[in-house]
């Protein structure tokens, strides 16, 4: 189980799907890996078929493709040079090559997308400084970012001991929906794209009768004595008779066979709701109540109850959430903390905890009283702050570091809103309690955004069928389980909060199989789910997988030798590659020509064809290059085979990337698919030659470094032209010398692809690199692929999204163009907030992914975020999260790097951590004292920050090849937030001590748990082992005086001496310590799609200095240590 | 009264920035529309990008004429307009085409609403200048 994370296809593995509606199949359908999906009745995807007019569906582009086959006299095919050496293939004359046509260049169509059901907003104010330098005033220094103009007069500041939010007055609610909601529906021009068949629904007549209104019983002590159950609309009774499919088998006793208790059925008698204001209740009581944490000392909270709650009876279950209520509300008692996140609350049982997921697996007890700041003793009426809020003194607490991973901090909902919200790993936002203004936001001085993962692989997904997918006809919103529902026939939307019908069909509950009970089915129930989209989701027939392979063959490239890997890479996993009967496949090599492969069904061999007028590039035979796999498996086989020993003398050295890239271009164009770009040197020859950039005396130097941006938008044309067609490209650079990847890079990054690069690869000097590639070559042939996919994001009224980050194009203000979406990509984007958001207690972020699956199959996976809604500086403090902050700032720092200079950025970034402190400081803080206080939510901010300041992508002064840096600059923009951590700030531990003390147990594997060490060499001893883990590499540092059985039972060498220096494989011994190491070092490579390369290293080896520039903490000839970086941090505050 | 060189000037200026007041206007409707989902912004990029340049050069042509007519007032009124078209066409992003617009970037929050913005300011200034050139046609149509 524990690679089940990445390997699993999921969706279609274990995920229960359900059928809609009485007509269906009412028995749940258990789809399997293979088994097609009900789409027989698709016919065989023909290529042709696209060409021809598709009815006008919900898409981008427009749908019709010009002829392609449309030849014109050409050139004259140039000469056939045949090299000796290639007696396999033949090669046919051409007569009169035709003259290909281009097809179209991307032309969408106007966006068919409806404009949101609002007013147009004001734009926002770039008059405050922005995160763009003014560009009429370009100013030397860096400017705050965006969220950081001119703080506002403050008013009043808030009393910063009472924690609570001061009331708020009468909070209207939301159910009465505001006039707005019942905007006009859009006009039909525009509501092409997910447009639903305005459907007939059912009359309303059917009116429930009124259940059994028991009130709620104060189960979990949210209940304010004195406060008498409101009367309620029992009709909205709800229950969680749905199994709610964790992302994974918890470590221990995977509970997969059952909810957790307290999702047990509880009978239909929940809480009637009407338009008043429910009893307020706080999500601390709920969450602390649940979780086995209840001992927890920070944990001030009445815990009425002491470990699990025990299946409520009838109506105890204050199932609210259909009306979400304001629980979290200011009518609280204003002794309670509104946001306790404690850390420890993430052992609660969550649904989303699973066996390789490390990061919320022990019970992580934070740093605990004893290491309290002095400080804190002054703060005694601080005492019953949230843990979130602790101050801690920087300078004086060094120990900060949790043993393990940082948990993700938990929004402070009621209990059942929270229990379904979305994932931290898919859907993160850097500000868990989202401020009410942007004067608010402005004032706490930290970035708002998401971060998302949204086709993560998961181990469990619901997966719906239904012939009607029920969304808001205002704001096309997916019905999710944050809707409310009015009655059994209505249900509010929670973006817009229009008011919109049930259908019919959603009445009838698959899982149950009951009727009249809408708010179980299981859209209600998940905030992660997959529906199977019906026609109108389609703009044309769902393509077929197809991947096209391009290669540089140039000397350069066959010196390298990654041919042979490639190859065999292939024809090793040509059967795993994701797809159905009609997955196609196609093969182009090129170095100062372009090759192309014949692999035409009845051909005795595969054949090579020419082209060497790369000015003007055509297909030879535009209909036999890209062949169906299943087809013509043994020719391609056959190629696969021959393919290295095919280039092997040859002596070309010129590299025509750019032409073949074209060719590529008109090969996939009417189908769309995936190209596989294999380069190992600086293209030099036809469109987009591109020339070296890089001055290597440059590379350490402190002042800013040049040429981080394009040199030719050649490339990145192409690749809005290959979006425009569907088509992504995947670059992998094997190159030892400068590539200019911030040129190449854009082919990918604007087609939504991905970046691999793979320095100094060399088939016999770098076996590490070798060995890396050939894994990631694995997974990337055998992950899952979506093809033409579109992500939208929606968000609450009020908000809106201000900047988008990862690999993708933007094709509107909400829409992002993903040709190809894989489950290794990440997105980050910063928010705004437009309007006051007052009335509102909770916003909800909805990230909808619409794709065609590798079968055919198009589907859309949709994930929703709910947050509460703050007034207060020091609430939006207890709910800031770290990790994502840092995580959005380094995506933020890297366009800063490009725009405007890098300095520019490192200069932001130290703003960032400045103003997010001096804001607690001075606004939340009132009783000043000495130090650099923060709050126990932000206690790692500033060393993140500084992790980022030496991070490759940032650093100066260190020698930083140009290609690594704008590599790491990609990477931090794609990855998603859990391996982007591990590269901004690896993990440390010891491992020449693991015991079995505390140690997982998955899947039989014993897997110790060595606490995570701070990265400075104070803790690194001659004595023992250290293993780093950087995300993409990792190191094993072996002491000098190592303990000697470290070296005998784990390395199997004698002593220290012994150890050989390109280690980079652990002896597979029989020791209880090898079986020990090397469990935990597999333990760590499974969490991540890409394969690390462990390097074990000693004092005197080649990689010890980029293990050394790893240890943040300390200081280096360029860089301030983290106590210095303190220093200078309280020197900027206190001015 | 006589139809000298300067009244020529105005006369051709006030024809020319009553197009250049259509190229704001065209300006300010494309932007809301990328801003309101209606276009894409490959599409948009292709139509606003060729007006760059006929937008910068017409500027330029009447200021020029107003040189060589020695309308030193209305010159230095106009220098600062073509100061900033000199400097934004300096800064574009790296582009084969004419033009200053990128797809990729436009969709920015931050890019959008610049010009926006910009597209306002330079609708109030190409307005206010055209009445300008009308009394500065009269005048010197009256004066000489």
């Amino acid at each position: 189980m524990s690679t089940a994370g990445f390997n699993s296809q999921n969706g279609t593995g274990p995920g229960q799907a359900y059928s809609n509606g009485p007509s269906q199949n009412p028995v749940a359908i258990q789809q399997l890996p293979g088994v097609s999906y009900g789409m027989t009745h698709q016919p065989p995807y023909n290529p042709m078929q696209a060409k021809a007019p598709v009815a006008p569906g919900p898409g981008l582009y427009h749908s019709g493709y010009p002829p392609v086959s449309s030849y014109q006299p050409g050139p004259q095919l140039a000469s056939y040079s045949t090299p000796p050496g290639q007696p396999l293939l033949t090669r046919p004359q051409i007569a009169g090559p035709p003259l290909h046509t281009p097809p179209q260049s991307a032309s969408p169509s106007p966006g068919p997308r409806m404009p949101l059901a609002q007013a147009t907003p004001p734009p926002p104010a770039v008059s405050s400084s922005s995160y763009y330098s003014n560009l009429q005033q370009p100013q030397p220094n860096a400017q705050p970012w965006q969220y950081n103009p001119v703080p506002a007069p403050m008013g009043t500041p808030p009393p910063p001991n009472s924690m609570s939010s001061p009331p708020r007055g009468p909070v209207a609610n939301h159910l009465n929906p505001p006039s707005s909601s019942t905007a006009p529906p859009p006009p039909p021009s525009s509501s092409t794209a997910y447009s639903l068949p305005q459907q007939a629904y059912g009359s309303h007549s059917v009116t429930q009768p009124p259940g059994p209104g028991i009130p709620p019983t104060s189960l979990h002590g949210y209940n304010q004595p004195g406060v008498a159950p409101p009367p309620m609309n029992p009709a909205v009774s709800l229950s969680y008779s749905m199994v709610r499919p964790t992302y994974g088998p918890p470590p221990t006793g995977p509970p997969l066979s059952g909810p957790p208790p307290t999702m047990k059925p509880t009978p239909a008698t929940g809480p009637p709701l009407a338009n008043v204001i429910p009893p307020p209740l706080k999500a601390d009581g709920t969450i602390a109540g649940n979780g086995p944490q209840s001992s927890n000392s920070y944990n001030h909270v009445d815990n009425k109850m002491g470990g699990l709650p025990p299946p409520g009876p009838p109506g105890r279950h204050l199932s609210h959430y259909p009306s979400l209520p304001p629980g979290y509300q200011n009518t609280a008692a204003p002794h309670k903390p509104t946001a306790p996140v404690h850390p420890a609350m993430q052992a609660a049982p969550q649904p989303y905890s699973q066996a390789n997921q490390p990061y919320q697996q022990q019970p992580h007890s934070g740093p605990g009283q004893a290491q309290l700041s002095p400080s804190l003793a002054a703060l005694s009426l601080q005492s019953s702050s949230p843990e979130a809020l602790r101050v801690v003194n920087l300078l004086q607490d060094r120990n900060l570091l949790p043993p393990t991973s940082v948990p993700a901090p938990t929004p402070c909902l009621p209990h059942d809103l929270q229990k379904v919200n979305c994932s931290p790993e898919v859907f993160r936002c850097t500000l868990t309690s989202i401020p009410q203004t942007q004067s608010l936001l402005n004032k706490a001085k930290m970035p708002l955004g998401l971060l998302l993962h949204p086709f993560k692989d998961l181990s469990q997904l619901p997966v719906v069928t239904s012939s009607t997918i029920v969304r808001c006809r205002s704001c096309r919103t997916y019905i999710n389980p944050f809707v409310s529902f009015l009655d059994q026939r209505k249900w509010t939307c929670n973006l817009c909060y229009r008011v919109n019908d049930v259908p019919e069909e959603f009445m009838y509950n698959p899982v149950s199989r009951s009727y009249g009970e809408p708010h179980k089915r299981p859209e209600v129930q998940n905030a992660t789910i997959e529906f199977i989209a019906s026609s109108e989701y389609m703009l044309r027939p769902p393509q077929p997988a197809v991947y096209l392979f391009i290669l540089d063959v140039s000397h350069n490239a066959v010196e390298t030798g990654y041919l042979n890997v490639f190859c065999q890479s292939l024809l090793d996993n040509i059967n795993a590659l994701p797809g159905d009967s009609r997955t196609k496949i196609g093969f182009i090599t090129f170095d100062s020509t372009i090759h192309f492969y014949n692999l035409q069904e009845g051909l005795s061999q595969p054949q090579m064809l020419i082209v060497s007028d790369i000015e003007d590039i055509f297909l030879p035979t535009p209909d036999s290059l890209l062949v169906n796999l299943n087809e013509c498996k043994e020719l391609v086989q056959d190629l696969l085979k021959s393919l290295p020993t095919l280039f092997e003398k040859t002596m070309e050295t010129q590299s025509a990337l750019g032409s073949a890239l074209q060719a590529a271009f008109k090969l996939l164009s009417p189908t769309g698919g995936r190209m596989s770009v294999f380069q190992t040197q600086l293209p030099n020859l036809g469109v987009g030659a591109l020339q070296s950039r890089e001055d290597p005396n440059q590379r350490a130097s402190a002042k800013d470094i040049q040429h981080l941006s394009p040199a030719t938008d050649f490339y990145k044309k192409l690749a809005l032209d290959c979006s425009g067609q569907h088509i992504a490209v995947d670059l992998f650079l094997l190159s030892s010398r400068y590539c200019d990847l911030a040129s190449l890079g854009c082919i990918s990054r604007y087609s939504a692809g991905s970046v691999h690069y793979y320095p100094s690869y060399h088939q016999q000097h770098n076996p590490a690199q070798v060995e890396r590639f050939q894994k990631d070559l694995k997974r990337y042939l055998t992950r899952k692929i979506g093809f033409e996919a579109v992500m939208r994001i929606r968000c609450t009224k009020g908000l809106s999204i201000h900047t988008f980050h990862g690999n993708f194009f933007v094709r509107s203000t909400d829409l992002l163009s993903l040709p190809n979406v894989n489950p290794d990509a990440g997105f980050a984007v910063q928010m705004s907030i437009e309007e006051n958001l007052n009335d509102m207690q909770v916003v909800s972020f909805q990230a909808a992914l619409l794709y065609t699956s590798s079968k055919g199959e198009r589907r859309i996976r949709v994930h929703t975020l709910c947050l509460p809604v703050v007034n207060s500086l020091s609430d939006i403090f207890a709910g800031a999260d770290m990790q994502a902050m840092t995580g959005l700032l380094a995506c933020m720092a890297v366009d800063r790097s490009v725009s405007a200079s890098l300095s520019d950025a490192r200069d932001a970034l130290t703003n960032a951590a400045i103003d997010s402190l001096s804001s607690y400081r001075h606004s939340v803080l009132t009783i000043q004292q000495p130090g650099l206080l923060s709050p126990a939510c932000l206690r790692l901010f500033p060393l993140y920050v500084l992790a980022l300041l030496k991070q490759k992508a940032f650093r100066t002064g260190t020698s930083t090849r140009l290609d690594e840096r704008v590599f790491a600059m990609c990477q931090l923009k794609y990855q998603p937030l859990a391996y982007a951590m591990l590269m901004i700030h690896p993990a440390l531990y010891r491992i020449d001590d693991l015991t079995d003390e505390g140690a997982l147990n998955i899947n039989d594997r014993t897997i110790p748990q060595p606490r995570v060490l701070q990265l400075s060499a104070e803790n690194l001893s001659t004595e023992a082992a250290f293993l780093m883990d950087a995300g993409t590499v990792m190191y094993l540092r072996v002491g000098k005086n190592c303990n000697p059985i470290f070296l005998n039972q784990v390395l199997g060498v004698p002593s220290y001496a012994a150890v050989p220096d390109n280690l980079y494989l652990l002896p597979e011994l029989d020791t209880a310590e090898s079986q020990r190491t090397r469990a935990f070092i597999g333990w760590l490579k499974d969490q991540r799609p890409f394969f690390p390369t462990l390097h074990v290293i000693r004092d005197e080896s080649q990689l010890k200095p980029s293990f050394m520039q790893n240890l943040i903490e300390d200081r280096t000839e360029s860089a301030l240590s983290y106590y210095e970086f303190l220093l200078h941090l309280q020197q900027q505050i206190s001015k | 009264m006589a139809f000298t060189f300067a009244a020529f000037c105005y006369m051709l200026a006030l024809l020319l920035t009553a197009a250049l007041i259509f190229f704001a206007i065209w300006h300010i409707i494309a932007f809301d529309e990328l801003k309101t989902d209606y276009k894409n912004p490959i599409d948009q990029c292709n139509t606003l990008n060729p007006l760059v340049l006929p937008e910068y050069l017409i500027h330029f042509f009447f200021c020029v004429m107003f040189f060589c007519a020695a309308e030193w007032l209305t010159l230095v009124l106009n220098l600062p307009l073509l100061a900033y078209h000199v400097w934004r066409y300096m800064s574009r992003p790296v582009m084969s085409c004419p033009g200053l617009y990128d797809p990729t970037t436009i969709m920015n929050a931050d890019i959008l609403a610049y010009c926006q913005k910009e597209g306002w300011c330079k609708l109030a200034f190409y307005l206010l200048s055209f009445f300008y050139y009308l009394y500065g046609m009269i005048y010197v149509l009256v004066s000489s």
